[in-house]
């Protein structure tokens, strides 16, 4: 934790240690529902991730300038009027991309990673430190979204990127593609990491619990020779 | 007081600046977006309507309804937007006809939220390629199983009610043709 303060601990700190998906289980919603294809998952993450980027940075720079009582109220509008954009700007150039997500991009504006980035460390950091935790965040949600989107694509309707890459004997399993699918894959997507981080825990406590009886020993003597001394 | 004033003098500017930038960019992308649009609507009316070379909007009735032609200039048909309910959503499709109304040139589906795998197999061509077969005149019929008459189609396994929509929609939209067609308007 020494190091907490720079600015690649900040985006670390997105990518595994405080994951939105898998660690805060934030912004759940557009996780479930566009994830049936990875292409989605990443055009998704990325619309999230430049949200989340410049909201972050305008709320830092101007988090002096707002009354305590409307700062929620002030978030939303800079959050909204980044999401907008996104959403014009893709409806304009990717119709196609933007047909796929449908409503799910106007929904930004209320996803939980966002708002709560947005208090809980743009409100109370610097620009730059922002700038990196949101950048840190919004890779953690991508990469999340490209797993889950490669898992169900793959399962669901034998292909990654649009591309078949299993053979036709393999029956696509539909319900991968299916609401249901969503909740399976992610469920049992938690289920490792969280199983993962206890084993490191595990592992963690392990090793203090013997270093902690090999410095005993050792300074177990020199202990009682001071207390004699004293004495 | 004073708290008060900065509170509504922030969240003011704030607003403002925000539907500034709102309103320069929509500017930048609207005629794009219209573009697109109609850009997603020809090409539909020329898969309805493979032959056709030239199309245009008919105007004076209250539908949205499309002219089709072939590269000399005649009529060979129209093409007409329909949306109705399915199973889980609108489904919008483009319809083509022949000028008489008597047959189904084609059948697009644009958009539609059916099931995966079961309902949105009306997207399929081996569904909507039954359509150029059938006899539209009174009515269309999906049946179940097997085709008895030159009315019917065949129901999508697993997928009756999404299929029943299509039907339901075409009918509705021949139904407005012919209406259109009676007081003389196309």
């Amino acid at each position: 934790m020494s190091k907490s303060n720079s600015p690649l601990n900040d985006f670390m700190n997105g990518i595994w240690k405080q994951n939105p998906i898998f660690k805060q289980v934030l912004g759940t919603c557009p996780t479930l529902a566009v994830t049936v294809s990875i292409v989605n998952g990443v055009a998704m993450g990325l619309a999230t991730t430049f949200v989340l980027l410049f909201s972050s940075l305008i709320i830092s720079m101007i988090k002096k300038l707002i009354p305590n009582q409307v700062r929620i109220a002030a978030y939303i509008v800079v959050i909204a009027t980044f999401v907008t954009i996104v959403d014009i700007v893709m409806k304009a150039q990717f119709p196609d991309l933007s047909k796929a997500l449908g409503p799910f991009i106007p929904l930004i504006v209320v996803n939980c990673i966002i708002l709560g980035r947005a208090e809980a460390f743009a409100s109370k950091n610097t620009v730059v430190r922002s700038g990196f935790d949101a950048l840190g965040m919004g890779a953690g949600f991508t990469l999340a979204l490209i797993v889950i989107g490669s898992i169900r694509e793959i399962l669901g309707s034998n292909k990654l990127f649009g591309f078949v890459v299993l053979p036709d004997t393999v029956e696509p399993m539909l319900i991968f593609i299916l609401p249901a699918g969503a909740f399976l894959t992610l469920g049992i997507l938690f289920g490792i990491a969280n199983n993962y981080e206890q084993k490191k825990k595990d592992k963690e406590i392990q090793k203090a619990i013997t270093a902690e009886r090999s410095t005993k020993l050792v300074t177990a003597p020199a202990s009682v020779q001071t207390e004699t001394e004293e004495a | 007081m004073n708290n008060v004033t900065k509170m509504l003098v922030t969240l003011v500017v704030i607003g403002a600046i925000s539907g500034g930038l709102l309103a320069k960019i929509f500017e930048w992308a609207d005629p794009q977006i219209k573009a697109n649009a109609q850009r997603e609507t020809e090409r539909a009316i020329f898969v309805v309507h493979p032959e056709g070379k030239k199309q245009e909007k008919l105007t004076g009735i209250p539908d949205e309804l499309y002219k089709v032609m072939d590269d000399k200039g005649n009529l060979i048909g129209y093409a007409m937007p329909v949306k109705g309910n399915g199973f889980q959503g609108v489904i919008k499709m483009m319809m083509g006809v022949s000028p008489d109304l008597k047959k189904i040139t084609g059948l697009t589906v644009l958009d539609q939220v059916e099931t995966p795998g079961l309902g949105s197999e009306i997207t399929k061509e081996s569904f909507t390629d039954q359509f150029k077969k059938v006899d539209p005149t009174p009515a269309i019929v999906g049946k179940k199983g097997a085709t008895e008459t030159a009315n019917d189609i065949l129901t999508i396994t697993g997928a009756t009610i999404s299929s029943k929509a299509v039907v339901k929609i075409m009918n509705l939209g021949l139904d407005e043709l012919r209406k259109l067609k009676k007081e003389g308007k196309i």
